[in-house]
């Protein structure tokens, strides 16, 4: 497939690169010859670009520049606006821009009024608007970085932007000269980011992506199946994120400064935004390691202010912020009809997530058996900041080739939108400790249809006949109650969570088992070879009708049966 | 995918299975949900290019399509919503205590029940709705009270410890017992079931025993009653603590309004215990269940009172009349051996005088016999002697009943000839059982 010319009178190359926007931050990818995605530092060397844009007698600063804005020049500076765009007034929540130029109603959309050329006027210029000029300045970052004029991008957005917001998007991007070839969900983004990776094996596997950002954390449980991924749950939260975090520490430093000044920094915009910063930088410290000093000149009435924090003392702070995130991470799985048993893998995205004590707890939620994929926990994990855009920047590659009406067929519902199994489908086995036999799942519920599984299945040690039944089967969870050995004095005190205080001498313990539902079908297999074994095949089609194929390995021949598809296939108001 | 290797083995293919072609479908597949596949990574351009196939879908079949998706995204206005109080939104921060947390954010029939993740998506929903950012940018001068109020209550809501607090003084909450009126029409199970489902809030044991109905066994309503009776209540009080003055030049007063509101504290939660037990007292004064009970148990008291004093009364009778059946047997058994040892006394006189009798006739034979001589011979009285000395002899011999036939045998005989043969015989049959020799007889059976 090549660029399509239809007498256009440009004969473009597409050079497509991935993009993050977030409220706070946003960053650039590409992906290179070798397949690999790589973020790309803008011209002062930063790869996580607060997405700010600032003006000072009509010169735009963008990134770093402009949020170092917000201490001097914040009525004029623009930030966190991503979630504005697309939305009327009524609608949007202005409190992340109280320090900056603050949001208001324009037409139906909404605008900041800043000073933004060199005349004295104030204008009134448009989330869109703004949202073009961002993205201008990443592309010409990413140009500048290439070498050549970059001119298409996949936007990576949360899972509950709307069809508006997604419109505004597309458009703002157009006018920014960056066709939007698609945009794909965070989330997913950050799946792809890893099953991207050379070393990256495709399983079946319910992965949980935690994206704790500045403004908003959001959850999204998806089933991965066969390199195919569908979203079975998501929540958001915007009261808990880092924002709330470097407010902790503004409130914890404002006290000291207090204590030796008697003045509140708080009280004084320019002392406040002067805190917020490098509280911000003091926090991120503490993510590396375990202290970190803070220092402002002139912090208010023109005394200087230091101070040190370790991270102990920190995390004492944040406990009820971080169990709250804990919280929100269960909240989705149950939404999703799972359990914290079912998680594989758990993606710990965004900036928030380099706090060690995030990803500390989750380990304690989830099964030892579940990999949680973050700094503090894996050292071969993917910097959680740069996720969404690496993902982006490998989608960006999948489609550059592809022209606007294969991508948008390709995206269409008939295509994407596919029934999804209830159950497992297994084969049963023979195991010491049951005599009715063990379900062996092949193909994992949720997995779309139509699909293809396969097992191959040792048979009883001297061979002969055997038998292959295939079952339905679902997910139970067994609770054992044990005796909990009565231990002396509190828990560790690192304990800082809110675990309830009120806990039971019994502890329970919780083990996945399954549950075997409807009988499918039995095939013989027959003079099965001593040491031979058996390959099964469990072929699900798109009206969920069921081939099954089982055969010796090695052996001619073999079974093959039909199973009719169910009289209804429910839609999913369940 | 690659097929996954399964260490564990199939089974046995049981005995007796045959099946065309070796396969038996059996089942189907159960229903499937609709969902998005999220439309990304190489493994999906690989699925959409299969489905697609060169053909074109439409926009109807967008619509179409996206009709029976599951939906993973809630709404951000969400399902809360309740008309706003104008007074309400009247209200001072300042005096956050005093608001109705709930009600500020829209959260009045949830209450204590509203989950975290309801918390947070009414917040925002007001945070929208009243920021005064917003009111300020559409040029409103209108002041943020409201907005401070929404904030404080977001903050005591979303804090575990500070909700409790709350919850504890939540009278709007609280479900009040029934009248003693509306206590008498009846209904009893529906005035009273919401009251401790109310009450049951501040438990420590979750879930709560609930109250049941006319249904309900004995040990259920125990069951409930002592639970209640031994209620582990979170519920305290500080909430409505006096404000701690906070400024370090009055310390002796900080100490004094301390203390003041701890012993309020503690006087409260007495009150609410003694509430408490107020309330099931009355609850179980009026609970016919009890009454029920009682009455089965003491109608269970008085059956086994009497069934006590029968089952003596019938062990006492038991006893005389085993008395009097021994006494009785004893008696009858007494009577028998009297009888018995008259008629032995008897028989063996008969037998005596049979015997007698019976000598007489085998005498009175011999003689009736001519002493056995030939019939005009005259009998001289050695001969006599001689054959009444055979006759003692065999007499001595023999037993009574040998006796008593043989005189029947010798009854009515009067020829001599006959009786001799007779003798004779019973001679021979004497010797013959060895009782005694020929010789012993000087006339008889010669
Ligand atoms: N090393 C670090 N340790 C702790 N926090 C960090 C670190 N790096 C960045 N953060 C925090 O992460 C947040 C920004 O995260 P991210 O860049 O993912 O935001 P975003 O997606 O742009 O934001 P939003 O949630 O507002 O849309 C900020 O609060 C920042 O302080
Ligand atoms: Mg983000």
């Amino acid at each position: 497939m090549g660029a399509q010319e239809e007498g256009e009178e440009v004969p473009h190359e597409i050079n497509a690169i991935g993009i993050s926007f977030g409220n706070s931050n946003s960053s650039i990818a590409y992906t290179s010859s070798e397949g690999k995605a790589e973020v790309i530092a803008n011209e002062e060397g930063d790869r996580y670009i607060p997405s700010i844009l600032s003006y000072i007698e009509g010169e735009e600063y963008h990134g770093t520049q402009a949020k170092s804005q917000l201490v001097r020049n914040s009525q004029n500076t623009v930030a966190y606006f991503r979630d504005y765009l697309g939305k009327d007034f009524d609608s949007i929540d202005p409190t992340p821009c109280h320090a900056s130029a603050h949001p208001k109603k324009h037409e139906s959309t909404v605008a900041f009024s800043i000073q933004d050329t060199e005349s004295d006027s104030q204008n009134d210029v448009t989330v869109s608007e703004i949202t073009t000029r961002h993205i201008r300045r990443l592309a010409s970052s990413a140009s500048d970085y290439l070498g050549k004029k970059v001119n298409a991008a996949v936007i990576s957005v949360p899972t509950n932007f709307t069809e508006a917001q997604k419109e505004a998007m597309t458009k703002a991007s157009q006018a920014a000269g960056v066709q939007l070839l698609q945009m794909i969900s965070e989330p997913t983004a950050a799946v792809l980011a890893y099953d991207a990776r050379s070393d990256a094996e495709i399983k079946d596997k319910i992965i949980v992506v935690a994206d704790f950002g500045g403004t908003r954390s959001d959850i999204g449980v998806i089933a991965s199946r066969g390199g195919m991924y569908s979203i079975l749950s998501t929540s958001h939260d915007y009261e808990t994120a880092g924002a709330q975090l470097d407010q902790l520490l503004i409130d914890h430093f404002a006290k000291e400064f207090i204590k030796k000044n008697k003045t509140d920094p708080r009280q004084k915009p320019k002392s406040l935004a002067k805190l917020k910063l490098e509280a911000e930088a003091t926090k991120k410290a503490l993510s590396l390691g375990g202290n970190a000093s803070l220092s402002i000149e002139s912090l208010a009435d023109g005394v200087d202010f230091a101070s040190t924090i370790n991270r102990t003392r920190y995390e004492m702070l944040a406990a009820k912020i971080f169990g709250s995130l804990t919280r929100m991470i269960e909240d989705t799985v149950r939404k999703a009809d799972l359990d914290i048993l079912d998680v594989d893998e758990v993606i710990l995205s965004g900036g928030t997530s380099h706090t060690p004590r995030i990803s500390q707890n989750l380990q304690r939620l989830f099964s030892p058996k579940t990999r949680i994929l973050s700094p503090s926990t894996l050292p071969t994990a993917i910097d959680p900041s740069s996720l969404a855009a690496r993902g982006a920047a490998i989608q960006a590659s999948l489609i550059s080739e592809f022209d606007k009406e294969d991508i948008e067929q390709s995206t269409h519902p008939m295509v994407t939108v596919t029934p999804h199994l209830r159950n497992a489908i297994g084969v049963m086995v023979v195991s010491d400790d049951t005599k009715k036999g063990l379900f062996t799942a092949l193909v994992e519920k949720e997995t779309a249809v139509p699909c293809r599984r396969a097992g191959i299945f040792a048979a009883p040690r001297e061979g002969g006949d055997v038998m292959v039944k295939v079952c339905e089967g679902a997910r139970d969870i067994k609770v054992t109650k044990k005796e909990k050995a009565k231990t002396n004095g509190k828990a560790a005190s690192d304990d800082s969570d809110l675990d309830s205080d009120d806990e039971e001498d019994e502890e329970e313990i919780r083990e996945k088992i399954w549950k075997v539902g409807t009988v499918l079908a039995e095939a013989a297999i027959k003079g099965v070879k001593k040491g031979g074994k058996v390959e099964v095949t469990v072929h699900v089609g798109a009206d969920l009708g069921v081939v099954v194929t089982a055969r010796e390995v090695g052996a001619k021949g073999g079974v093959r049966g039909n199973l009719d598809k169910p009289r209804l296939v429910e839609n999913g108001s369940a | 995918m690659a097929a996954v290797q399964i260490s564990l083995p199939l089974p046995v293919l049981p005995q007796g299975w045959t099946e065309e072609k070796d396969f038996k479908p059996i089942g189907q597949l159960s229903s499937a949900t609709q969902r998005n596949i999220e439309p990304v990574g190489p493994h999906f351009l690989a699925h959409a290019r299969r489905k697609r196939h060169k053909r074109t879908f439409s926009e109807d079949e967008r619509i179409q399509a996206q009709e029976n998706v599951k939906k993973i995204d809630d709404d951000d206005a969400g399902e809360i919503s309740e008309p706003e109080d104008p007074l309400m939104l009247q209200r001072d921060a300042k005096d956050w205590k005093g608001q109705d947390h709930y009600a500020v954010l829209g959260l009045s029939k949830y209450r204590y029940k509203a989950t975290e993740s309801q918390i947070k998506r009414a917040h925002r929903k007001k945070d929208l709705r009243h920021h005064p950012d917003k009111k300020a940018a559409a040029g409103s001068s209108e002041d943020d009270s409201f907005f401070k109020c929404i904030q404080k209550a977001t903050e005591v809501l979303l804090d575990p410890v500070k909700r409790r607090q709350f919850d504890s003084v939540d009278e709007a909450a609280d479900v009040e017992p029934p009248s003693k009126k509306q206590a008498q029409k009846g209904g009893f199970f529906k005035l009273w079931n919401p009251v401790f489902v109310a009450e049951g809030r501040f438990s420590k044991i979750q879930p709560v025993p609930r109250l049941g109905d006319d249904n309900s066994t004995k040990e259920e309503v125990e069951d409930f009653y002592n639970f209640w009776y031994n209620f582990d209540s979170w519920r305290s009080f500080e909430y409505q603590d006096e404000d701690v003055p906070d400024d370090n030049e009055n310390r002796d007063q900080k100490r004094h309004v301390e203390r003041k509101n701890n012993n309020a504290r503690k006087k409260k939660k007495t009150e609410d215990t003694a509430r408490l037990r107020a309330l099931v007292d009355e609850c179980l004064q009026g609970d016919e269940r009890i009454k029920k009970f009682k009455k089965q148990e003491r109608a269970g008291k008085d059956k086994r009172r009497l069934d006590r004093e029968a089952a003596e009364k019938k062990e006492k009778e038991d006893k005389i009349k085993a008395a009097e059946e021994q006494e009785r047997l004893r008696k009858e058994a007494e009577e028998a051996s009297k009888v018995e040892r008259a008629e032995g006394r008897k028989a063996k006189e008969a037998a005596k005088n049979a015997v007698k009798k019976n000598k007489r006739v085998l005498k009175g034979s011999v003689k009736d016999g001519n002493y056995l001589l030939p019939a005009g011979q005259e009998a001289g009285a050695k001969r006599i002697d001689e054959v009444l000395n055979d006759v003692e002899a065999v007499m001595a011999k023999i037993e009574p009943e040998e006796m008593a036939l043989l005189a029947s045998k010798l009854n009515g005989l009067k020829v001599a000839e006959e009786i001799s043969t007779v003798w004779s015989e019973e001679v021979k049959r004497l010797v013959d059982a060895g009782k005694f020799k020929e010789v012993d007889m000087k006339v008889l059976g010669k």
